[in-house]
């Protein structure tokens, strides 16, 4: 049986049936998982030990009778900017090299509590900067549904362990598209929740005011289960206020009528034409399903785009300030003094693409500068999140490609910034307003590249999201 | 009003930072306090871990809200964290959680008062921070620096002044106010030596009669309540000799050198630092509801400069003894038990400030340690007071309570000390002393009343203090004056 390539909720119930001894199913995800690595560079780090002691503990729990978590003995792959006690944490960067950490990040204490089992930790663009997975200090990675093609990032090696059966789901975070992009490159599901709604206690930050965990599954059901089990309060985290989702079945089940608002803004200028024809056609799918659909405008999104690279990389400049050699990962030796040290350590230990976001941070931030830049861009996304606000008075969701085109060749962007900042340019609204959205496989290129459709919903209405992507996804049935 | 000096005068303002007696830190629970094995009370959030994210600890910003309700400061509704970058080993995170646009509390003013003067200087602003580590330097050897994150994530509260000060006296009065109000309302032990009170001072001087202010120099790395005084002193006359000479002064920051009594050149305005300041998105705005802050007003105890006002006025004590008796709420709290149940403010005040206070100094103890309570000396000072004791024989009776803690009738009983009351006796010990003294007792009825003294202590001595020198000095002036009892 090839456990990888079956969903969370089946795995779950065979092993908590009995049907497949934990060991044994992790043993074979783990090998399958190794073997395959080595062609897709999907995992940094494959936690062999760690998982299979997981596998043991349920196994004996299991022989003792002892009731089971809720993902008990189900693996998963996690992006390795997500702090996982005992296992390396990297985020893609060489300043990260051989750091292990001593604590576990809130969400991977809520997934541990349940018995689920890490199996590894997944490829990234360093620090989530990049919209290819070409940004990673430990290699690029390959879409697993075209070798010629880029997975989308940053969570490019969980959207390709997901898209390639290595595991059936896998955690990422998105500042401005990080999940929902890579998941449509790669076919599958890719859920950005509400900003709070996740802890991001010991996700290691980007752009704070934007970055979120999410998940990538194959399939709607296992991304609501999973974020049931994660989107809890925490105390350690102020910004963190979810009003706890309850995963139902039925919930899901249910397809209601709604009212689908479809922003001008989004199907102009720049869009693929097989895209914009895939999603469309969902469109009227779901109007035949009975959904209200109707035209509506988000006027300040030509602002999205600028004012997120601004508010990101400010953030960045200041949040990366503590890789400096001091107290843990890279360190330069080759150094005199204290400022040869930062240098050093901090010019070697960054990719380029990080040392560009953290000078176009700093310059934003700086005296003189600062209102020019870093104001105007929080002003600018407080009327992007007004025209949000206008919009969900009218509509329940907001339906949108995920990407203006389906994945882009290796190595075809990464020498022009601009042109990668600018694949962006549908998710990163949703960043800025602090809302969730999910991106689902609506359909495919003539050449057999996924495409994928955006599903936004207001502040915390991460169920009304599931419900019109579980029916569409019934009605559609993608399998890549 | 400036402080002038030979035709100068200087302008100074104040940056106070205290750090808050907390249970734990300001942004994890990390225990708050002094000492420790180094980087022993650190969590991934003090030590700046990737991943790891601040919670405000809501008991500093009580604390804070005291103090600024306590110099009747404005405790905005709203406030912002903001960050501070900069790089700095001892500063995990390379940034400092602060308040910079919106601070806590703005406004306010503190009352010093200077030679029978009473001065306010008027606040700017109060607001929360996270203390840094501390870094030490090895001076021999391998050239390393060694690096203690203990203090990382401390609650300091700074206080930045208006540049209302006008001399290095009144900037040191200003600071020993702050540090007293802070103990007063029990946020801040104020500690120089340990580094819980730190100050940093701005300084300018101009000639007399000059318009445009001088040259702006900020003083650091001042210790001690006293080194505050010395180092604007020293800052004073090297601007001076600076202005005399021609030169010019630079704007600059200056290192104190406690130990040589001098100041070094830190960094000029050229390279001053760009902090690059931005709201802390990891943290909420601080929200404060106005019913919060009618509580907390309403729960203010009395202030020092109330305490002092009051004393002076409700018990008749000069300005000196106040501003001793108030140097603490405990010391305080104990004068007025005394002098309500001695009935004698006036001599309640003497005997704490020199009998208790020297105790207190000897053996380095504060006042909730002293074994005399404040109802037993209450009960010694209103014997003396009756006159039913003597001073002399009061002072050996409290050295012994200061040891034994017993009251003052006890002793009394066990020393076999009798209270001489007896008129007849007294009288006759009169009459022997001035049998002895028949030419001092002719002086003195021709007028030479200074003997009456001497009298009065050859009587003490012949009854070896015990007899009641009210009665004495009575029977005394009666004998002495021929009418004979």
């Amino acid at each position: 049986m090839n456990f990888g390539r079956l969903s969370a909720d089946k795995l779950g119930e065979i092993i908590s049936s009995g049907g497949a001894k934990p060991s044994e199913a992790i043993s074979a995800i783990l090998e399958n998982a190794r073997s395959e690595n080595r062609r897709l560079n999907c995992f940094i780090t494959i936690c062999e030990e760690y998982a299979l002691a997981i596998a043991d503990r349920i196994e004996k729990k299991i022989s003792g009778n002892e009731p089971l978590g809720r993902l008990a003995g189900i693996p998963l792959a996690v992006k390795d900017n997500i702090i996982t006690k005992d296992i390396a944490t990297t985020c893609g960067s060489r300043i990260l090299d051989g750091f292990v950490p001593p604590y576990n990040a809130t969400a991977i204490d809520y997934i541990l509590s349940e018995d689920a089992v890490i199996i590894g930790k997944t490829n990234m663009d360093e620090f989530g900067m990049g919209s290819s997975n070409e940004n990673s200090y430990f290699g690029r990675v390959i879409n697993p549904i075209n070798d010629e093609y880029v997975p989308g990032g940053s969570s490019g090696g969980s959207a390709c362990a997901v898209a390639a059966g290595l595991v059936p789901w896998a955690l990422g975070s998105d500042t401005g598209g990080s999940v929902r992009q890579p998941a449509s490159f790669c076919g599958i599901v890719g859920l950005k929740p509400t900003y709070g709604a996740i802890s991001r206690y010991g996700l290691i930050a980007f752009g704070s005011s934007l970055d979120q965990i999410g998940i990538l599954s194959r399939n709607v059901k296992d991304c609501a289960l999973l974020f049931s089990i994660i989107s809890r309060r925490d105390y350690r985290d102020e910004t963190c206020m979810a009003a706890q989702y309850e995963y139902g079945a039925d919930d899901i089940g249910q397809f209601e009528r709604l009212k689908i608002g479809l922003p001008g803004e989004y199907f102009g200028e720049g869009i693929d034409p097989e895209v914009s024809r895939s999603v469309h056609g969902s469109i009227k799918l779901l109007e035949k399903l009975g959904c209200e659909i109707m035209e509506i405008s988000l006027p300040n999104t030509d602002k999205a785009i600028a004012a997120y690279y601004i508010i990101a990389n400010a953030e960045a400049s200041s949040n990366l300030a503590r890789y400096d050699g001091v107290r843990y990962g890279f360190r330069s030796e080759e150094c005199k003094n204290l400022e040869g040290m930062y240098k050093l350590t901090r010019g070697r230990g960054f990719g380029d693409e990080v040392k560009r976001r953290i000078m176009l941070g700093t310059y934003a931030l700086s005296s003189g500068y600062y209102d020019a830049y870093y104001l105007k861009a929080q002003k600018a996304r407080e009327i992007i999140r007004r025209d949000f606000k206008r919009a969900f008075s009218e509509v329940d969701l907001i339906v949108t490609p995920t990407s203006p085109t389906p994945a882009f060749k290796l190595g075809e962007k990464i020498a022009d910034p601009l042109a990668m900042y600018l694949s962006d340019v549908y998710t990163v609204s949703v960043n800025l307003a602090y809302l969730p959205a999910i991106s689902i496989p609506c359909g495919k290129t003539s050449s057999g590249l996924p495409i994928g459709m955006q599903i936004i919903g207001d502040a915390f209405g991460e169920r009304k999201i599931f419900k019109l992507a579980y029916g569409l996804e019934k009605e559609l049935g993608f399998e890549f | 009003m400036s402080f002038r000096m030979d035709g100068y005068e200087c302008i100074i303002g104040l940056e106070i930072h205290a750090q808050l007696l907390t249970d734990s830190k300001l942004f994890c629970g990390c225990k708050n306090s002094y000492g420790d094995t180094p980087n022993a009370r650190t969590c991934p959030v003090c030590l700046g871990l990737p991943g790891a994210l601040p919670s405000l600890n809501v008991r500093a910003v009580e604390h804070a809200v005291k103090m600024i309700l306590a110099v009747e400061g404005k405790v905005n509704g709203r406030s912002i964290f903001a960050r501070k970058n900069y790089f700095y080993p001892d500063l995990p995170k390379g940034y400092q959680i602060s308040q910079y646009e919106k601070p806590l509390g703005s406004g306010g003013q503190i009352r010093i008062e200077s030679g029978g003067k009473k001065r306010f200087i008027g606040l700017e602003r109060i607001h929360l921070e996270e203390d840094a580590g501390k870094s030490f330097h090895q001076a021999e050897g391998n050239g390393y620096t060694n690096i203690d994150l203990n203090r990382c994530g401390v609650p300091l509260m700074e206080i930045v002044t208006r540049p209302d000060i006008s001399s290095p006296r009144e900037a040191h009065l200003l600071l020993d106010r702050i540090k007293l109000i802070m103990r007063y309302l029990g946020i801040c032990s104020g500690d120089m030596e340990k580094g819980a009170l730190r100050c940093d001072a701005n300084i300018s001087v101009r000639p007399d009669g000059q318009a445009e202010p001088g040259t702006k120099v900020e003083l650091k790395n001042i210790n001690s309540f006293r080194g505050v005084e010395r180092a604007l002193n020293y800052e004073i006359m090297r601007q001076k000799s600076l202005l005399e000479k021609g030169k010019r002064v630079i704007q600059e920051t200056r290192l104190w050198d406690e130990e040589n009594n001098l100041s070094h050149p830190m960094r000029t305005k050229e390279e001053t630092q760009d902090y690059r300041y931005f709201p802390e998105p990891d943290l909420m705005p601080l929200d404060i509801e106005e019913d919060w802050i009618k509580k907390a007003s309403g729960e203010l105890c009395e202030l020092p400069a109330e305490k002092l006002d009051r004393f002076m006025d409700e018990y008749r004590i000069p300005e000196y003894d106040a501003f001793i008796l108030i140097s603490s709420c405990e010391l305080a709290n104990y004068f007025e038990d005394v002098a309500r149940i001695s009935a004698s403010p006036k001599l309640a005040a003497n005997w704490i400030m020199t009998e208790v206070l020297k105790v207190l100094k000897d053996n380095k103890i504060e006042i909730d340690r002293f074994k005399i309570g404040a109802k037993q000396l209450g009960v010694l000072i209103k014997k003396i007071d009756e006159g039913s004791i003597s001073g002399k024989i009061a002072k050996e009776i409290f050295a012994d309570m200061a040891l034994s803690s017993e009251n003052a009738e006890t002793i009394i009983g066990r020393k076999g000390i009798i209270q001489l009351t007896d008129v007849e006796t007294i009288a006759g010990t009169i009459r022997e002393v001035m049998k002895e003294n028949e030419e001092n007792v002719r002086l003195y009825q021709n007028g030479k009343s200074k003997l009456f003294g001497y009298f009065v202590g050859q009587v003490m001595a012949k009854t070896k203090g015990m007899a009641s020198p009210k009665m004495v000095n009575k029977l005394l002036k009666d004998m002495l004056d021929g009418q004979e009892t």
